[in-house]
């Protein structure tokens, strides 16, 4: 019942929009501004179609995201050992924080036109913002993980036995993942954001962002909608899964 | 004499609020094989540090331990039990106790390990939960699965840490009892820090008490009692109760001698 009762209320106001939406639409009249629902949903319910003769929604949507993932796991290969190091030894930490400082505040997207005269405009460069996006995320809550560690931890290691190497694989790792794993859930939002932001710019020929601005171009707001849901919706049930696979694999996290 | 550890004045400085303080001052004590200390003394003494530098967690700055001129215990074979929060959170009970046997430095294969994890589940009687992960198991149930990793690795020494403090009064006194029944099974050494006079003397054979910082050994106490100890016979409750005033005597220091 209560559990019910809490549906209710999420889906409430969502309910309520596009009630007002749908109203204002049949009111303003025109679908360059407020296309009604009757339009959106159709675009929704046929993702395999084809859009303005290129690919489907369902396309754009695969592009999109097999661009996040390559950018997202190179990121990640290269900033989990990065992070594990930098949290492990304070020499290496004095080495990469400052730069790591100075880097981070600077937005994603901010890279673009050096990502562009770096790598060209297209594949290679949508990877590298991706890349910058969710590099930091997962590096800073590497080093985080590893400083969470508990020294008493390595204490009973070493009390048993454990050489510098062991600790490391059997301690500092596993003790590290936790926060480790909410860095990846924290990335992959961070690039997925990037991505489609990137899409947008002039130059890229594919992706959901690439469709909702060519959409714009054209002057199908309906479609413009329906891309933006999609965009929400798979941003969403990435991090459903990765919060599934936090309670699957890291349920002794803070319970002891 | 059986005597497993020697150690001769050993002492240890600590850098504190830019001056050196004195923690542990000329500390002599012998532990012998198959037999129950419990270390006792005031609370921030350097008990622990003492327990520590046995460990080889922590070094001493002068001393002879095992007639060596040695100052770290590294190669001394020893095992910590702490207070709490020790398990590893994502390993199961089994793999918890398997873990020192896994190290590289005991050259165990698979097969053994098992053997040996099914042992020490059966002595600490945690066979239902092998698979457990630590945070499905109560507080007492921990402490014995830190014990059973500890032997798992067959210290000549068990060093205890304050284990049962975290504990209430019913399981300490299982874990107490536990501890007992190891001693009768095993040949291990058991080396207790320990802050209450009532467990000390309900476990130990001998009671080594230091004074307050600078910690020295102020006393050397046996106990007569033979095991299991009745914890109402009226000279077990007047020794308890010689020696929480040895302890609080401890703290000041020209009561020593």
């Amino acid at each position: 019942m209560k559990r019910l009762h809490k549906i209710k209320r999420g889906i409430a106001l969502p309910v309520t929009i596009v009630i007002i939406w749908e109203i204002l639409s049949l009111n303003i009249g025109n679908s360059f501004i407020l296309p009604g629902w009757e339009l959106i949903v159709p675009v929704l319910i046929h993702p395999m179609d084809s859009l303005f003769g290129g690919a489907s929604l369902f396309e754009n949507g695969v592009i999109s995201l097999e661009r996040v993932l390559i950018g997202f796991l190179l990121a990640t290969v290269i900033a989990v050992p990065l992070g594990l190091l930098s949290g492990w030894s304070e020499r290496v930490d004095e080495y990469f924080n400052p730069l790591i400082q100075i880097l981070r505040p600077v937005p994603p997207i901010a890279w673009m036109p050096l990502a562009i005269a770096w790598f060209k405009i297209g594949f290679g460069s949508l990877i590298f913002i991706i890349f910058i996006g969710s590099f930091f995320p997962v590096l800073i809550s590497t080093v985080e993980g590893v400083h969470n560690v508990r020294i008493r931890w390595l204490e009973v290691a070493e009390s048993l036995g454990a050489t510098t190497k062991e600790k490391f694989v059997t301690v500092i790792i596993p003790g590290a993942l936790p926060f480790i794993w909410t860095g990846f859930r924290l990335a992959f939002g961070v690039g997925w954001m990037c991505l489609v932001a990137a899409e947008m710019l002039p130059g890229t020929s594919a992706g959901l962002g690439y469709l909702i601005m060519y959409a714009y171009n054209l002057g199908q707001i309906q479609v413009i909608v329906a891309g933006m849901i999609v965009i929400g919706i798979i941003g969403i049930v990435s991090d459903y899964l990765f919060r599934c696979g936090q309670t699957r694999f890291f349920d002794w996290q803070g319970k002891e | 004499m059986n005597n497993i550890l020697e150690i001769n004045n050993i002492s240890k400085i600590f850098a504190e609020n830019n001056s050196l303080c004195k923690a542990i001052d000329n500390v002599s004590l012998t532990l012998t094989k198959k037999e129950i200390v419990c270390l006792m003394g005031p609370s921030g003494c350097g008990k622990s540090t003492v327990l520590r530098i046995i460990s080889g967690l922590d070094t001493a700055d002068s001393g002879i331990i095992n007639g060596d001129e040695w100052i770290s215990a590294d190669s001394l074979h020893t095992a910590m039990v702490f207070q709490e929060h020790s398990l590893f959170p994502w390993l199961s009970v089994a793999e918890n106790i398997g873990y020192g046997l896994r190290m590289k430095t005991r050259f165990s294969s698979e097969q053994q390990v098992n053997q040996k994890v099914s042992q020490l589940l059966a002595l600490v009687r945690m066979e239902e939960f092998a698979n457990a992960l630590p945070h499905q198991l109560s507080g007492g149930m921990k402490q014995r699965v830190a014990v059973a990793r500890a032997l798992a690795v067959e210290p000549d020494i068990l060093l205890m840490d304050e284990p049962f403090s975290a504990l209430d009064p019913f399981s300490r006194r299982e874990l107490q009892d536990e501890v007992l029944n190891i001693r009768y099974h095993l040949d291990t050494t058991f080396f207790i820090v320990t802050h209450n006079p009532e467990e000390a003397v309900y476990l130990a054979n001998r009671v080594i008490i230091l004074t307050k910082r600078p910690a020295t050994v102020l006393k050397e106490v046996t106990i007569p009692f033979s095991y299991p100890r009745n914890m109402v016979d009226p000279e077990v409750l007047d020794l308890i109760q010689e020696v929480t005033e040895m302890i609080t005597s401890g703290r000041g220091k020209a009561e020593v001698n």
